[in-house]
């Protein structure tokens, strides 16, 4: 079995993102299935002695599963609290499974693309994770590993409601479905709650995170399924899609607008931020988060190279509270943390220059063949 | 404005749009870091709002203990009290059991009531062999004790060809 440093050596394959197009808006995509063990407590109900037998039963079955071949797997009471936050933050566990002690463990792919939570708030949790718009390959990877399972394994399935779920939220399907979008444009032209409030309105979920000023942290947002009950998996997913493209495609029409109509507004903003993390020295994670994504949008835009977008979706990642402290092995306390954090951003942007603020005057537009509606 | 969980300055915002309207979560820089609320690129904000209500309080012991007048489940002890208070089951026969209460809390949640989408196929499948081997075995018990022993035979054939399927 692989190493716990072996297995986080690597970035994830869903963190390669960086594909350009109009799609260029959508980070990633997860699938997350949620099932129980028939006649086994659910893990919250369970005492510690019956989640471990839950765990006996389930963790051969999801160990040799074929995609976990050199996979990792450990109990979670292996870990030390910064190994689980690392694995919190590459997005493999969630945090209420990292709280959780006996009777809980993680089984994650070596590409982490995939990974199994046992005992979280159901016996099974399971989720598939790419990058861009991939919801229909994500379901399809994770559906082959839930279809490998159930032939050991007897589900807590009823042919009525469905797969049986701790919480009657998740019951039927099991599914939750959700993209993670990066919105920049759609809210420096206050467009922004009207989109999300159409996409509301058909029943999906969207959720952003504001610090104390009106801009979201980030500009980002995740848009996922609310109902799993009374449709099939393919539908839900297709309409998730279908909604998430018209999103993206919001974005491009907002993001060619602002060069349109306010050039050196958004040349100041993305210069501005440029010019912040090449020389800063102490970079909280909020602001840190709010400058990259302008940078991102540089990226998106033609003002920085198309690379641009995956490294700062690498930097999201990597200067995070657990991942600086892994990197150098030991502790941090927060004054720390930032200057550190200030020295990864500087060093990793090092090498990207000035940006080209020429190439968004009007008159050159045409000639820009980054320009994100123009492609794909 | 105040932290939704403690009375500290809020400084961290989750914003959801459920049915048309925004609903803020507010938190403090220490409630959001314990929650996960800092990171917007964590998919965990999808569970965060819906799930995460711990049964710690619920526990076997912690229970109201009026045994005789509370309705439970017979497989797993979970009552009807707990559900009312924290709306989650304690296995997956309580939905069975509960069935009034399920039918009232799903009432709205959801697209539909009836499920639509996969069904575990091998399980299905291996439940409706094992019916089958149940019902064979007994007929076969009648078979051999009105002593038709030609008829017990071509059972025993029957159950044998169903232990083949088993193992492909
Ligand atoms: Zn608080
Ligand atoms: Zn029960």
């Amino acid at each position: 079995m692989m190493r716990f440093s072996t297995l986080i050596k690597h970035p994830a394959d869903w963190m390669m993102t960086g594909h350009g197009g109009e799609q260029s808006a959508v980070l990633t995509s997860r699938i997350r299935l949620a099932r129980n063990i028939r006649g086994h407590h659910f893990p919250g109900w369970a005492k510690p002695k019956q989640r471990c037998e839950t765990l006996r039963v389930l963790l051969p079955a999801v160990e040799n599963l074929s995609v976990m071949k050199d996979g990792f797997a450990q109990e979670l009471c292996s870990l030390s609290s910064i190994q689980k936050q690392i694995l919190v933050e590459r997005h493999l566990i969630s945090r209420e499974h990292a709280a959780r002690g006996e009777g809980s463990a993680a089984v994650i792919e070596r590409r982490q693309s995939l990974s199994l939570m046992i005992n979280e708030e159901d016996h099974l949790r399971m989720q598939a994770i790419r990058p861009g718009l991939q919801l229909t390959a994500a379901f399809q990877s994770l559906s082959a590993v839930d279809s490998e399972l159930e032939n050991q394994l007897d589900y807590a399935f009823d042919p009525t409601l469905g797969y049986l779920t701790t919480c009657p939220t998740n019951i039927g399907t099991g599914l939750r479905a959700s993209s993670m979008l990066h919105l920049p444009a759609l809210e420096l032209t206050s467009q922004l709650e009207q989109v999300l409030q159409a996409v509301n309105k058909i029943g999906l979920a969207v959720r952003g995170i504001y610090g104390e000023g009106t801009e979201s942290l980030g500009h980002l947002f995740q848009i996922s399924n609310q109902s799993t009950l009374g449709e099939s998996e393919e539908y839900i997913i297709q309409r998730l899609e279908r909604v998430i493209k018209q999103v993206a495609r919001h974005e491009a029409n907002a993001r060619e607008k602002l060069l349109d109509d306010r050039p050196q507004f958004i040349a100041d903003k993305i210069g501005r931020a440029y010019g912040i993390l090449r020389h800063c020295h102490i970079m909280e994670s909020k602001e840190a988060l709010t400058l990259l994504s302008l940078v991102r949008l540089g990226g998106s835009i033609g003002i920085f190279p198309k690379e641009t977008t995956a490294l700062c979706d690498a930097l999201f990642m990597e200067i995070q509270p657990a991942h600086l402290q892994w990197s150098t092995a030991r502790a941090l306390c927060a004054d720390e943390r930032d200057a550190l954090r200030a020295e990864i951003i500087r060093a990793r942007l090092h090498s990207l220059e000035s940006p080209h603020i020429s190439h968004i005057a009007p008159e050159e537009k045409p000639s820009n063949s980054d320009h994100p509606s123009s492609h794909e | 404005m105040k932290c939704d969980f403690c009375s500290e300055n809020a400084t961290v915002f989750l914003t959801q749009l459920v049915e048309g309207v925004v609903k803020k979560v507010c938190l403090c820089e220490a409630c959001a870091q314990e929650r996960g609320v800092t990171d917007p690129t964590g998919f965990s904000l999808a569970d965060l709002l819906l799930g995460g209500t711990n049964f710690q309080a619920m526990q076997p012991g912690n229970q109201p203990s009026k045994k005789n007048s509370v309705k439970a489940c017979p497989t797993c002890g979970f009552t009807i009290e707990s559900l009312k208070q924290i709306r989650r089951f304690g296995c997956g026969d309580c939905y069975q059991i509960f069935g009034t209460e399920v039918t009232q809390m799903l009432r709205g949640m959801h697209q539909g009531t009836t499920h639509q989408g996969k069904a575990p196929a091998g399980q299905v499948a291996r439940q409706y062999r094992q019916q089958r081997i149940d019902d064979l075995s007994r007929k076969l018990e009648t078979a051999i004790a009105e002593e038709s022993y030609e008829e017990a035979a071509a059972i025993r054939d029957q159950m044998r060809e169903l232990d083949q399927t088993a193992t492909h």
